[in-house]
């Protein structure tokens, strides 16, 4: 089956992020195709490189990159919830004059078209948060 | 894109305590340019969502409420309200704005957008979706 993942909440705050997490892992081990990952809302902040957990603590951003990495997913970053919360590729600090990028690898900043793609052409859109 | 999906927004939660109801209506404006068979559903507080007369100087936010008047020039005119939602909390359709969409199959002819149900037929409504995105 086809799926498009929506992560609506941020990292180590709300359960959903690490749900998602799993859940998209679980479904590429079982065999389906993960058509597109969507952060939206606080979700945004799973795709910060500068986020450094204690290191008995899982490492949230670095879990969804090597993910990303392993299985060639497409992790995109909603551009105006982003912007709204200071996550930022290099594009996006040359367009708004900022002085620093933290997007996380694996992670790209897009807009809410590539959402509504996932819906349409996906078999299932699979939400996380509350 | 070819393929035309049932595509319905859910909206659950009060307008200004969280971010959800403003972020999903930007998700509604911009999907209406992929053309898909669009509606909206407003249960639980997201029935506040619609109410009229909002004023957010007190919060120092942004009143997007206005921009719900909006959506019928974007071709999203099935705006589903849960009956049980507004008694609950004492609303009626009243407390609502009026929205409305122009019919050009019927000489631009101004036609309501909010259409009331009941829990159960909501229920029936959402099973009738292809995909729902949930706020």
């Amino acid at each position: 089956m086809k799926l498009t993942i929506q992560v609506n909440e941020g990292p180590y705050q709300h359960q959903s992020s690490d749900t998602a997490y799993h859940f998209t892992k679980a479904a590429i081990e079982k065999g389906h195709e993960i058509f597109r990952v969507f952060f939206y809302h606080d979700g945004v902040n799973n795709g910060t490189r500068l986020t450094t957990p204690p290191q008995d603590d899982r490492n949230i951003v670095k879990r969804w990159s090597e993910l990303a990495e392993a299985h060639n997913i497409d992790m995109v970053v909603c551009v105006a919830a982003a912007q709204r919360r200071g996550i930022v590729d290099d594009g996006e600090a040359q367009r708004n004059g900022k002085d620093a990028t933290n997007i996380a690898p694996g992670f790209r900043i897009s807009g809410l078209g590539q959402l509504i793609e996932g819906g349409v052409q996906s078999d299932r859109l699979v939400v996380f948060g509350d | 894109m070819s393929d035309t999906k049932k595509m319905m927004y859910i909206n659950r939660r009060a307008p200004y305590g969280t971010i959800y109801a403003w972020e999903s209506l930007e998700v509604v404006l911009i999907g209406a340019a992929f053309e898909q068979d669009v509606s909206m559903a407003f249960l639980d507080d997201g029935v506040y969502q619609l109410t009229k007369g909002q004023d957010t100087k007190g919060i120092g936010m942004k009143n997007f409420s206005p921009t719900y008047a909006a959506l019928g020039d974007y071709e999203v005119n099935k705006i589903y309200v849960e009956k049980e939602s507004l008694e609950e909390r004492g609303l009626t359709l009243d407390d609502l704005q009026h929205l409305v969409w122009e019919d050009e199959d019927e000489d631009y002819a101004e036609k309501d957008s909010i259409r009331l149900v009941t829990r159960a037929e909501l229920a029936d409504v959402l099973a009738d979706q292809d995909v729902l995105f949930n706020f």
